[in-house]
């Protein structure tokens, strides 16, 4: 059994319900006077980030401290890494200092994969993004976001997202949350359809569990949630599409789009927006996207994930994926 | 009761034997209701709260028979104490059970805590630290429908259905229609491992 | 010197037969002949061909001596039954100069474990811009036949057809790392399946594979010929059979890990897995296997590319890329061509001796086990199987992929003009 959460494909579907209903739990403190629960007390997690991502540390942090763990904040701007320090003398530094558990963002697909397989540390690894491989926190956040919007906070519990059909659109290629997104909500049932321009789309996606598009409107009316990516302005440099303007022309989401969509059906965005380009205000000011919900959702989900790593002698959630062999 | 003791409960013989059945735990639920009635002088700023599983759904009958006695709703919920409990570190996370506070919260209340069994007191401190982050009652009492005795903490309960002296190797299984389709309470060995 | 008598080897898998040394040459091969005052190599059981040739070896000096030496790294090739290895040029500074691969050529010779042989790079400083002086270097004592500029591509088509037109003047031959740059900007793994689950930089196939039609088609256009370097796709190999049914002058290689390793492996993140060009898929293993196999691809050359602990054991992109492969690849062949049944012993022989020989023009090398011919020899106990254990390396760098995986064959001796330099298993 595993102690680390790399990857959004290492969850079982009873794994990801599990989390999904722990959060739901988790969300309730949020509305109690003290907003803090005992059980990680005594922890020591450190938040390893070597890419900046003030959102997604601020949301591990604020779940840590709820859960009364000690944190550390380690970003490696101005830190020994800039001076050419290797991830495993950072990771072994660290973990001399008793680290129970590392929440680590790196640039490097694979990076957390390495510190949790390659014997470097003891602590639990959480995979809080790596390059353009995986956020599995990020898609925990995205489903459980679903699930109380299409499915219902109570209605909910103890339920996956059977049958729902979610469009992801934007920057596939280079696309982290994409990824992830694909691998859990293909566990939990739902029928996925990328959206995007081929040249944003990887060679190998055949591999993939969910359908590729390139037009969009004859997506729209089949979607209950259509997540838009960020797209990148310096895309457009490296010929992946002509021009802003075109893009947001094909692949945008302006209001006589979200018109399209189904009565029920949301909006989401992993943030941070690009407004005007794959989103227009409009649309991400509606009633429809959850932008905002997504990241109280994303405080609910870590701590989830952090109890059920952490708050125990062994982790309450088992992996799919075993070691792979030399 | 520890859901470790639960699940060796559940995997002990037919030599368990009853010591409570379905009319005596009806019985001693009206007793408590009347108790509690007369202690709170009324109950009328009385919250019940059930300590999951099973201590929900006792509160829940008591909240019916206060009801019955007093003519007025009496403010039930349950409190989860997974979070606060001393031995997290011994076993895998548990799955987390619902903690749900009525609406008027319990400022200022009495707060009736309720539970199945009352054994080592380890999970009503845990109840008593929830209960710490969620608001400040103005007294708060424990009914338990069984006391096995064996306390490891200086807590005791206010309301017992049965006092039930127990030698450790025993153990105490509460069953309850809503869970388990049936009322009794079963007293049994712990299976040698 | 004193003579010797290896008895009982099957010669290139053969009958078994004698052979004996007599100083520098092979005396006689034969059966029953007189081990008097000679010494006796017992071979009953084992192979033995002639000493392996390597048309692609990184030693890493001057420049890089934290991963390799020359004489760590002709210790390695003497430890998997090479007597000759050329050098690559991509060392600090670049073999570029006469100066350079005469320092290499000399410290190879005085070392003793093996024949090194420079390449000269093709470009000055590998920067594919101005040709290096290509004919100095062909002139020096280094005697460079083959140049290339491995580790880059030399990918601007005019430098190209100019390098194979002028090394026609004396009869060099121009080695392509084929690899077009702008495909391969931030490229991590092969492009395919894994690469698009695990999020790394993709590495198309069609940027090794129009690099070697378009060279294979300069190299028709000037009369020349061309030799293309670790071959590692399906396509490639296509392209190759395409050009030889042509009669385009053109030769290949494959590398022993392309032969076994699939992008697979990538998915443990492991940088012991990296390599240019990175590992492909299985379909493409087994489509360089029957290349190997029919001679569309002529032989097995190692790209023994040694680094250091430290740029291995790190996050997947900050690693360098390269496998070390001296001291496996016998193995590895064995493996996927002679067990597979793809390839003979004596077949092993012309990938990995004669034909590499021929190639690079190296002299005394690749030739036949009999009598008069220079006595360089590798004797190998086929029957051999144990787990690959780097800390009994002889390279300075411990970069291989196969750690703790079951590989069949052993090389118990080499000799490198009737001198052993490796006896029983053991380096002299």
């Amino acid at each position: 059994m595993q102690r680390h959460l790399i990857s959004a494909a290492d969850l079982t579907r009873d794994d990801a319900v599990l989390i999904l209903d722990t959060a739901e739990e988790m969300a309730r403190v949020a509305d109690r006077p003290i907003k803090k629960l005992p059980t990680l007390r005594g922890r020591t997690v450190v938040n390893l980030f070597f890419e900046d991502s003030t959102r997604t540390r601020i949301s591990f942090e604020a779940a840590e401290k709820r859960l009364s763990a000690d944190v550390i904040n380690f970003t490696a701007k101005g830190s020994s890494v800039s001076k050419g320090e290797s991830l495993k003398d950072t990771a072994q530094t660290l973990e001399a200092m008793g680290v129970d558990a590392v929440v680590i963002r790196h640039g490097a697909s694979g990076a957390p994969y390495r510190l949790a397989t390659s014997g470097w540390i003891d602590a639990a690894v959480i995979n809080a993004g790596d390059g353009t491989h995986q956020h599995p926190t990020q898609a925990l956040l995205d489903a459980f976001t679903m699930r109380r919007r299409l499915v219902g906070r109570d209605a909910g519990i103890g339920q996956d997202l059977a049958g729902k059909r979610i469009t992801i659109v934007g920057d596939v290629l280079h696309s982290r949350v994409a990824r992830s997104n694909v691998d859990l909500l293909h566990t939990l049932g739902a029928e996925v359809t990328l959206v995007a321009p081929p040249t944003l789309v990887p060679v190998g996606v055949e591999r993939w569990p969910c359908e590729v598009s390139y037009d969009l409107d004859a997506v729209l009316p089949k979607s209950d949630a259509v997540m838009m990516l960020r797209v990148q302005r310096e895309r457009m440099n490296a010929a992946f599409f002509p021009t802003e303007r075109e893009y947001s022309r094909r692949y945008g989401l302006d209001g006589d789009r979200m018109a399209k969509m189904p009565e029920h059906a949301i909006v989401m965005h992993p943030g941070p927006m690009v407004r005007g380009m794959e989103i227009t205000a409009e649309v991400a000011d509606s009633e429809r996207c959850t932008v905002v919900e997504q990241v109280a959702n994303g405080v609910s989900i870590r701590m989830a994930v952090l109890y059920l790593l952490l708050g125990g002698n062994e982790p309450a959630v088992s992996h799919a994926r075993t070691t792979e062999e030399k | 009761m520890d859901k470790q003791e639960k699940l060796e409960t559940q995997a002990q013989g037919s030599d368990a034997r009853p010591v409570l059945e379905g009319p005596d735990i009806a019985r001693v639920l009206t007793r408590i209701a009347h108790e509690i009635v007369e202690r709170a002088k009324g109950a009328d700023d009385v919250v019940l709260l059930g300590i999951p599983t099973r201590g929900v759904f006792l509160a829940q009958r008591l909240a019916a028979k206060l009801e019955q006695i007093t003519d007025r709703k009496v403010p039930v919920g349950s409190l989860d104490i997974t979070m606060y409990r001393d031995d997290l570190r011994m076993h895998p996370p548990r799955a987390l059970a619902r903690t749900e506070i009525p609406g008027d919260g319990i400022d200022g209340r009495l707060v009736v805590l309720v539970d199945d069994v009352l054994f080592s007191g380890r999970t009503i401190r845990a109840a008593l630290d929830a209960l710490n982050d969620i608001g400040r009652p103005r007294a708060v009492q424990l009914a338990v429908l069984v006391d096995r005795g064996h306390r490891e903490l200086p807590i005791r309960a206010d309301y017992v259905g049965k006092n039930l002296p127990t030698s450790l190797r025993e153990t105490v299984k509460v069953l309850l229609a809503e869970e388990d389709g049936r009322d009794t309470v079963l007293l049994g060995a712990k299976p040698t491992q | 010197m004193s003579k010797i008598l290896i008895r009982g080897a099957k010669v290139l898998g053969g009958e078994p037969q004698d052979v004996l040394i007599d100083g520098e040459v092979i005396e006689a091969v034969g059966t029953g002949l007189s081990a008097d005052g000679a010494e006796v190599v017992e071979a009953t059981g084992k192979v033995l061909l002639p000493g392996l040739v390597d048309l692609h070896t990184h030693l890493r000096e001057p420049g890089r001596e934290d991963s390799e030496t020359v004489l760590t790294g002709t210790r390695a090739a003497a430890s998997g039954g090479y007597t000759a290895v050329f050098a690559m040029a991509n060392t600090f500074p670049v073999a570029d100069t006469a100066g350079v691969v005469e320092q290499v050529y000399r410290l190879g010779r005085e070392h003793g474990y093996c024949d090194v042989q420079p390449i000269g790079a093709v470009t000055v400083g590998l920067e594919g811009k101005k040709l290096a002086e290509l004919g100095a270097m062909h002139e020096s004592a280094a005697g460079v036949t083959v140049f290339s500029d491995d580790g880059k591509c030399v990918d601007d088509a005019v430098i190209m057809r100019r390098a194979l037109e002028y090394v026609k003047a004396f009869g060099g031959v121009v080695a392509q790392h084929a690899q077009e740059p702008r495909l391969t900007e931030g490229a991590q793994m092969n492009e395919g399946g894994v690469s698009a689950e695990l999020g790394l930089g993709g590495w198309p196939a069609v940027a090794e594979e129009s690099v070697i039609a378009r060279d294979v088609l300069l190299a028709e256009h000037v009369g020349s010929r061309v030799h293309i370097c670790h071959l590692s796709t399906a396509g490639s190999v296509e392209i190759v059979r395409w050009a030889k049914s042509r009669g385009i002058d053109v030769t290949a290689e494959v590398t022993p890990h392309h032969l076994l390793l699939t992008d697979e492996l990538v998915r443990s993140y492991n940088p012991v897995y990296k390599v240019n060009p990175p590992l492909r898929t299985e379909r493409d293993v087994l489509a360089l296997r029957e290349a190997l196999a029919d001679g569309t691809i002529d032989i097995v050359a190692t790209d023994h590319a040694p680094h250091p602990h430290e740029d291995k054991d790190c996050e997947w992109a900050a690693a360098a890329m390269g496998m070390v492969g001296l001291e496996t690849a016998l193995s590895v062949v064995q493996e996927t061509m002679v067990d597979t049944g793809l390839l003979t012993w004596a077949g092993v022989a012309d990938r990995m001796s004669v034909k590499p020989a021929r190639i690079g023009q190296a002299t005394g090398h690749g030739r036949p086990v009999s009598a008069g011919e220079p006595a360089n020899l590798t004797l190998v106990d086929t029957e051999y199987r144990g787990l690959v254990d780097p800390a009994g390396f002889a390279s300075r760098s411990r970069n291989t992929p196969y750690e703790g995986r079951e590989l069949p064959g052993r090389v118990t001796h080499t000799w490198l003009r009737g001198k052993a330099t490796l006896a029983d298993g053991k380096l002299t």
